[in-house]
């Protein structure tokens, strides 16, 4: 490495930080709407303003964080609500395993307190940045999830906060603001192999779960029968030139 | 602390363990299971469908075009041009019909 690069190095970290900004920025301009509707939606289902912000600010995941609201609202033992959380968020993983090649660089500490903020779009623009020349710096990585997470903390509080001046959130469709949502997530994966079939099984199996044998199981029933689909068929699709 | 504060503290560590724990469990293997994978691959919208298809069983016109219009959108549009989309014809129709 040349002096020149180096000392281009050594003040580009500051730079590095808030270039991450520019990059966050319409992230966080399309997720506000989903941090004030968690805020609201939040006190709607029973947590207080402070509830609502501990839950962004150490859950730190939109969808999962609004299934938790969905089974608050239930008489749903406490670990099942956890359990949901944790299945919602289980694509996490998959993101800690890819990225976890591109970071081998980091510290030890810096993955363990860095996978703390790995949502989807901080997994998506972080593969983006590992195929730059500089590749997926901590500095970089921490400036992106610095401004989405002091963003969405704050979006809890705004939301939380002006919930409760809602007076008739039937008319404002607050109640069903969650599954247009969800849809809208489902719609998100639909170039994952298998998708239709699995969304067809889920969807039979999860409203057959859903009468008969009650919420919230309707949701692990659902779920299980999709991606027992997914386990029994895939490979064949997988396996298309060979078999 | 209330039972909800628990209740939100242990679902915070749930998703921890899923952000660190893939690149903690994954990584270890060089390659996995094609079940597995297929399987893994199918974990998002397996989820996210129970919560969508049991409530739209509930709903009525309103839900039902809300979600068939966000449907159509989300084909070209990207998150938030559906949620808003969707949005907007479930609180039109419902304050119409």
């Amino acid at each position: 490495m040349t002096s020149t690069s180096m000392s281009e190095m050594r003040p580009s970290r500051i730079a590095e930080f808030f270039g991450a900004f520019r990059i966050a920025t319409p992230v966080v301009v399309a997720s506000a709407p989903f941090g004030l509707l968690f805020g609201a939606l939040a006190v709607q289902n029973g947590l207080s303003v402070g509830e609502a912000i501990l839950m962004s600010a150490t859950v730190f995941a939109g969808a999962s964080q609004m299934v938790g609201l969905e089974l608050f609202n239930q008489t749903v033992p406490a670990w099942l609500v956890v359990l949901s959380i944790f299945a919602v968020n289980f694509r996490h993983v998959l993101y800690s395993a890819a990225i976890g090649r591109n970071t081998r660089h980091w510290t030890p500490f810096q993955r363990a307190f860095g996978f703390f903020f790995l949502t989807d779009i901080q997994y998506a623009e972080g593969e983006k940045q590992a195929e730059t020349p500089r590749g997926l710096s901590f500095v970089w990585y921490m400036g992106m999830a610095t401004f989405i997470y002091v963003a969405w903390v704050a979006e809890a509080a705004i939301g939380s906060i002006f919930g409760n001046l809602i007076s008739d959130s039937y008319a404002l469709g607050l109640d069903f603001m969650l599954p247009i949502y969800f849809l809208g997530m489902v719609m998100d994966f639909r170039r994952r192999p298998l998708w239709l079939p699995v969304v067809l099984v889920s969807s039979a199996a999860s409203i057959a779960a859903y009468y008969w044998v009650g919420s919230p199981w309707h949701v692990s029933i659902g779920a299980v029968a999709g991606i027992t689909l997914a386990v029994i068929v895939g490979p064949v699709q997988t396996q298309e030139g060979r078999s | 602390m209330s039972s909800t504060v628990w209740i939100i503290l242990a679902g915070a560590l749930a998703t921890y363990l899923t952000r660190i724990g893939g690149h903690l469990v994954l990584s270890r293997f060089e390659r996995l299971h094609p079940r597995v994978e297929a399987g893994l691959n199918a974990v998002p919208a397996a989820v996210l469908t129970t919560l969508v298809a049991p409530a739209a069983t509930t709903g009525g016109p309103a839900e039902w075009a809300a979600l068939a219009v966000a449907g159509l959108v989300a084909l070209r549009g990207n998150l938030m041009t559906m949620f808003l989309t969707g949005a907007a014809v479930l609180i039109v129709l419902r304050n119409l019909l």
